[in-house]
């Protein structure tokens, strides 16, 4: 069992309890990404790339800061740029670090066909694990955030991992790590809200009154929140959600349908079985034979 | 003995070579692509894919597989579709029901080539393809489902599961049938039905392809 995970809470495509001796005694885990405090250095970004060995195409400029223009399956976290310009003509750069959110209710999870591509953690991290991923996009369908990316390489699905190898072994993710700022900062759950809560005072006092924590409940809150200066608009931040959930199509494709599905597959079979059993099969007698040749006999001598 | 109407020992022909290949094109896509589908609906036949040589392998066969099926069940509906349209005797086939199902067939209106199970069957199926066709289109990740919107996509998977299913239960119904009533599988194995049987289920087609023939 030397290399087994025996944390998992949630495994994909799967009804049977999977591991979970293990538990997550420290409780779960989060990400704070602090974006008021964001310089947009993108050192997050290459502090992800060096940890987890990915080297993304260099690509071109698209007009934006965006650097490369979008999430990639090789580029697990992106800054995304925003202009917003207030009412009264101030302008706010607002950078906001997209990636997995890592949900406590994951979509992609949900969706996703193939028994243990993706797993949940105790701890709370979604992590796809790409051995058993089969290629079928539906985490991309799933997920209420357009995170998962499918490479056209392979043709499995990459995320960011929230570094589970390295929170594992006791350690931050490679983008905390290395956060000039303090902007990114990582720790239990409960660490994490009271640390956004004095946050957020801070930012109340200096004028931003709309400043709050973003830890969507529609998705069960998330293991990796945000701290806004602009809580009740997050769509500002290059059109974060403002209520992310499971869409109700998703829901019902990967929920009441499954067994509704099967069920009527087997009902419809058993009503054949129970009918042949009941009523019998409608055969040909001899008498139908006779008929026939009735018919053809009169015709032939008319 | 080849084409249809034409008879001999007690044999009517039903269905011409061609047809009769094509329908088990048709029945042998429909099983590989209906196990691989359900391979990856529920959790509980994910094992299914050992016989496409697992998950990914499923997951692109599963499409083109489709593709034949649809392809070849439109050679099948251009060919049939004239004798499934819907005739007054259909509809009072249909009002008398329960004396289908417990076989009183005595009591039934005399009807052509197909019943209207058999017609309200062949239209399910063409429904179900076309949207089997457009929503796995629409999903089909290696080459397609980029050029949508997530919205549109979620609506197509929902769309393809429905009318899978309707397909899979129509499916059955009609391979039922072919045991329930006895002396109809022949016509698709070797293309015959004896006279008797063209006489009691389909007395106007028996009549029509008997009548030109007499010498």
């Amino acid at each position: 069992m030397a290399l087994q995970s025996l944390d998992i809470v949630r495994r994909s495509a799967t009804t049977l309890p999977s591991p979970e001796a293990r538990g997550a005694p420290a409780g779960e885990v989060a990400k704070l990404i602090d974006v008021t405090k964001c310089i947009g250095c993108k050192a997050c970004q290459v502090a992800c790339m060096e940890w987890n060995d990915l080297r993304d195409e260099v690509g071109t400029c698209v007009g934006s800061y965006n650097n490369p223009p979008d999430l990639s399956e090789e580029s697990w976290t992106v800054m995304k740029f925003s202009e917003y310009e207030h009412a009264d003509g101030n302008l706010e750069w607002l950078i906001r670090k997209d990636g997995c959110m890592h949900c406590a209710d994951p979509g992609c999870l949900k969706a996703c066909p193939s028994p243990g591509a993706i797993v949940q953690y105790a701890n709370g991290i979604v992590d796809f694990h790409e051995e058993n991923c089969i290629g079928c996009g539906y985490c991309v369908t799933g997920c209420p955030f357009n995170v998962p990316r499918i490479s056209k390489k392979d043709n499995k699905a990459y995320k960011c991992t929230l570094c589970s190898d390295r929170v594992s072994v006791g350690l931050e993710p490679a983008c905390v790590k290395t956060c000039p700022t303090g902007c990114i900062t990582f720790g239990s759950k409960e660490d994490m809200k009271q640390h956004a809560a004095e946050r957020i005072e801070d930012l109340k006092s200096r004028g931003f009154e709309n400043a709050g924590l973003y830890d969507p409940a529609g998705v069960g809150g998330t293991h990796v929140m945000y701290v806004l200066h602009h809580a009740d608009k997050p769509e500002l931040y290059a059109d974060l959600p403002k209520d992310p959930k499971i869409s109700a199509m998703v829901g019902l494709w990967k929920g009441i349908s499954k067994p509704l599905g099967v069920l009527a597959i087997l009902a419809t079979a058993a009503a054949g079985f129970l009918h042949y059993i009941g009523i019998g099969p409608n055969e040909t007698t001899e008498h139908d034979e006779e008929e026939a040749q009735r018919e053809l006999e009169k015709e032939k001598t008319p | 003995m080849s084409s249809e109407g034409e008879r001999g020992q007690g044999q009517i022909v039903r269905y011409g070579p061609a047809l009769r290949i094509n329908h088990w094109i048709v029945a042998g896509s429909f099983l590989l692509v209906a196990l691989s589908g359900l391979a990856l609906f529920h959790p509980a036949l994910f094992w299914l894919t050992n016989l496409f040589g697992g998950g990914p392998w499923t997951r692109i066969l599963h499409p083109f597989i489709g593709l034949v099926m649809v392809a070849a069940f439109a050679l099948i509906g251009a060919k049939l579709w004239r004798e499934n349209i819907m005739r007054a005797y259909d509809w009072e086939w249909l009002r008398k029901i329960r004396d289908v199902v417990e076989n009183r067939e005595d009591r039934l209106p005399e009807i052509g080539k197909y019943n209207a199970g058999q017609k309200l069957l062949f239209y399910t199926i063409i429904l179900c393809l076309l949207g089997l066709l457009a929503s796995g289109l629409v999903i089909w990740r290696a080459y397609f489902a980029i050029y949508f919107p997530i919205w549109f996509l979620r609506f197509a998977a929902l769309l393809h599961a429905f009318c899978g299913f309707v397909l899979i239960c129509s499916i059955i119904v009609h391979i039922y049938a072919a045991i329930w009533v006895k002396g109809s599988v022949r016509a698709m194995t070797r293309g015959t039905v004896s006279n008797g049987w063209a006489w009691k289920h389909h007395r106007l087609w028996f009549r029509e392809v008997t009548k030109g023939q007499q010498k």
